[in-house]
């Protein structure tokens, strides 16, 4: 297993922390670039809500697996970044211009949800996000002289630089470049003093207070950026469905978004994407998998949350670090190959979920 | 206009009875283990259906169905506990949201296997008969609902006062460690919390079965519990059924005095309130924190 010597906390900064994992970070990037070229629409299709989902699930782990603070309000900061891209391009606002305000206003947003958060903690935290998701449904049914309430918004295509972008291989790359930017930044972010900052916080923040951490601030900025994030998620979203309403921004998206990141293994970017990847890969799964059920299981329309459900539980139970743990697993039997043995990575009890104490 | 408001109070106080009842066995089982239960609404609408199975489709009269669909979800809770919590011991706040909330999830995916997706209603012999008092015309199902809420409530409170199993899950309640020193049998106690939980919930799915039908997704109306439970300060009893009857009320009066969708959002306009204002509820007392 290769160790990256760190003499600093210049080292300990760096982007990539070897060679070889800048190396494989760019042929990533470069097999992403050329997938259109080589996916079929449907991949690509699904390729964009991975991108999507990434987005989001990014977004979140800074605040949860990073921060510590319990989220259950997910789906409201991406339905209120969907719906500012949507009335905006309405109203004739320019793409971009759009998609800023999308992600800018929903990190607004999230500061105004983040102010009580400092007098929370925990389930209080959790209920008070809830609380705020469905107030928001509810206004965005109400208020239908902007958002057409339940009759739903139908977005029109993204017009960059004269050039329409309809197409599914552009909304693709429009995903791909949001979630490129949204992954940087959080990266950028935990590395750097706030990142330090964050994870004083995540272990104790009386402790992080006494420290000189100063606790409003850094709070509202992991909610707002979280928020950011999900707002940009949302209005990549709304591209590519072409149509929101209210209803697909319910409390089950929300649950389903905290899925995510507790499947894909809390405290690790890499986990977000895990996640993202999971919860876009399993309803496929079961859709192949469906002719093997019995029939009165198969026609169920719950199915697809059920499995979540049922994985989502052993994860906690039985993989607490989620598919991440496999991952790192699945490396250091690599470079180890053939000393690894069962068990390295075992140092008690230990379960990701501990990260998020309060 | 004073009928009108009555009307309405009362109305909203049987609804609240509902939240309170759930709120109750939330707050019981969060007491007692630590753990908040999401799925409590999910085990309101198991009891709705087994209440339903045994008197409609068993024929059973109804006090005796009412009764054994009680005593079911008091098996379910502990159940439950024994399969899906007592090995989270120990873990955090987030692991064990996330496993009740697939718990909820796999109830409700159970519950449309077994009774299925359609709506359904149930009657009690309280069903189209109702009540005048004093101007004010009530149904008897609300009649029902607010006094089998006291009964339980007395009935809860007399046990937890008076009787000595119910001080062993006080003081279990108060210190896990120094109740497990006392020999109290701290495993069995949380078991006994998990089914008068569970069963306090069955009460409140089958008080309410008739008043607003019988379907996998009426668990939902849990999610209103919890504001009930964190207005009455989340580990207080009494705070419990206060704040599922403030919430109730509220409801029914914004339907009256407020514009149209208020309503459905009175209950987290509340709760944010009282987040912001007072977090330790109506109710709760601050405690401080080791770090």
């Amino acid at each position: 297993m290769r160790h990256a010597m760190k003499r600093s906390y210049r080292d300990d900064m760096r982007l990539f922390p070897h060679r070889g994992a800048m190396l494989a970070y760019v042929a990533l990037a470069v097999g992403l670039l050329a997938l259109p070229g080589m996916a079929g629409n449907y991949m690509l299709s699904q390729a964009t809500f991975v991108f999507v989902n990434g987005t989001v699930a990014v977004g979140l782990m800074l605040l949860i697996g990073f921060t510590g603070q319990i989220s259950l309000g997910h789906a409201a900061f991406f339905s209120v970044g969907a719906y500012v891209e949507g009335v905006l391009l309405v109203r004739g606002v320019p793409f971009p211009l759009a998609l800023l305000a999308a992600g800018v206003g929903t990190g607004a947003v999230g500061v105004v949800v983040g102010l009580p958060a400092l007098r929370m903690r925990g389930i209080y935290l959790a209920m008070a996000t809830l609380a705020f998701a469905f107030i928001v449904e509810e206004v965005i049914v109400r208020w239908s002289s902007v958002t057409r309430g339940n009759r739903g918004l139908n977005i029109p295509d993204p017009v960059l630089f004269g050039h329409k972008l309809g197409s599914g291989t552009a909304i693709y790359y429009l995903a791909l470049a949001v979630f490129a930017v949204v992954l940087l930044a959080v990266i950028n972010i935990l590395r750097g003093r706030t990142g330090r900052a964050l994870a004083a916080l995540l272990d104790s923040d009386v402790a992080a207070e006494c420290m000189g951490i100063n606790l409003a601030v850094f709070k509202t900025i992991a909610f707002a950026v979280s928020a950011a994030a999900t707002g940009f998620a949302g209005a990549v979203y709304a591209h590519k469905l072409g149509y929101i309403s209210p209803e697909q921004f319910s409390i089950q998206l929300s649950v389903e978004f905290l899925m995510m990141v507790i499947i894909g293994g809390l405290g690790s970017l890499h986990g977000a994407v895990f996640g993202a990847i999971f919860v876009v890969v399993l309803p496929q799964a079961i859709l192949l998998a469906k002719p093997l059920l019995p029939q009165h299981v198969a026609e169920l329309p719950i199915l697809d949350t059920a499995a979540f459900g049922i994985i989502v539980i052993l994860f906690v139970m039985f993989e607490p670090r989620g598919l991440n743990g496999y991952w790192v697993r699945l490396k250091a039997w690599c470079s180890l190959y053939p000393f690894y043995r069962r068990g390295m990575f075992k140092r008690g009890r230990i379960a990701a979920a501990d990260l998020v104490k309060h | 206009m004073l009928t009108e408001f009555l009307q309405q109070v009362v109305s909203g106080a049987a609804a609240g009875c509902v939240y309170a009842l759930v709120a109750l066995g939330f707050v019981l089982i969060f007491k007692a283990t630590g753990i908040v239960n999401f799925a409590q609404g999910e085990l309101m609408m198991v009891g709705a259906f087994l209440g339903l199975t045994f008197v409609d489709v068993f024929h059973l009269p109804y006090w005796l169905g009412a009764g054994l669909a009680v005593v079911g979800m008091a098996v379910i809770g502990v159940v439950l506990n024994r399969v899906l919590l007592r090995p989270l011991a120990g873990q955090s706040t987030l692991a064990i949201i996330m496993v009740t909330l697939g718990m909820s999830i796999l109830l409700r995916a159970g519950a449309s296997v077994i009774w299925g997706p359609e709506t359904v209603a149930f009657d009690s012999p309280f069903s189209r008969k109702s009540v005048a008092l004093w101007g004010v015309v009530l149904s008897q199902e609300h009649v029902a609902i607010i006094v089998a809420t006291s009964v339980l409530v007395a009935g809860l409170f007399g046990f937890f006062r008076f009787s000595r199993l119910g001080i062993a899950m006080q003081a279990t309640s108060e210190n896990q460690l120094a109740a497990y020193y006392m020999g109290i049998p701290v495993r069995s106690i949380h078991a006994l919390t998990w089914g008068i939980g569970a069963a306090t919930a069955g009460v409140a799915g089958i008080m309410l079965a008739p008043v607003a039908f019988v379907h996998v997704n009426m668990g939902f109306l849990g999610l209103k519990a919890f504001p009930a439970a964190v207005l009455g300060g989340f580990g207080s009893i009494p705070g419990a059924i206060v704040g599922g009857l403030i919430i109730g009320i509220a409801e029914s009066l914004s339907v009256l005095y407020l514009p149209e969708g208020f309503n459905n959002v009175a209950a987290y306009i509340l709760l944010l309130l009282v987040l912001m204002l007072r977090p330790e509820g109506l109710f709760g007392v601050e405690t401080a924190r080791r770090v």
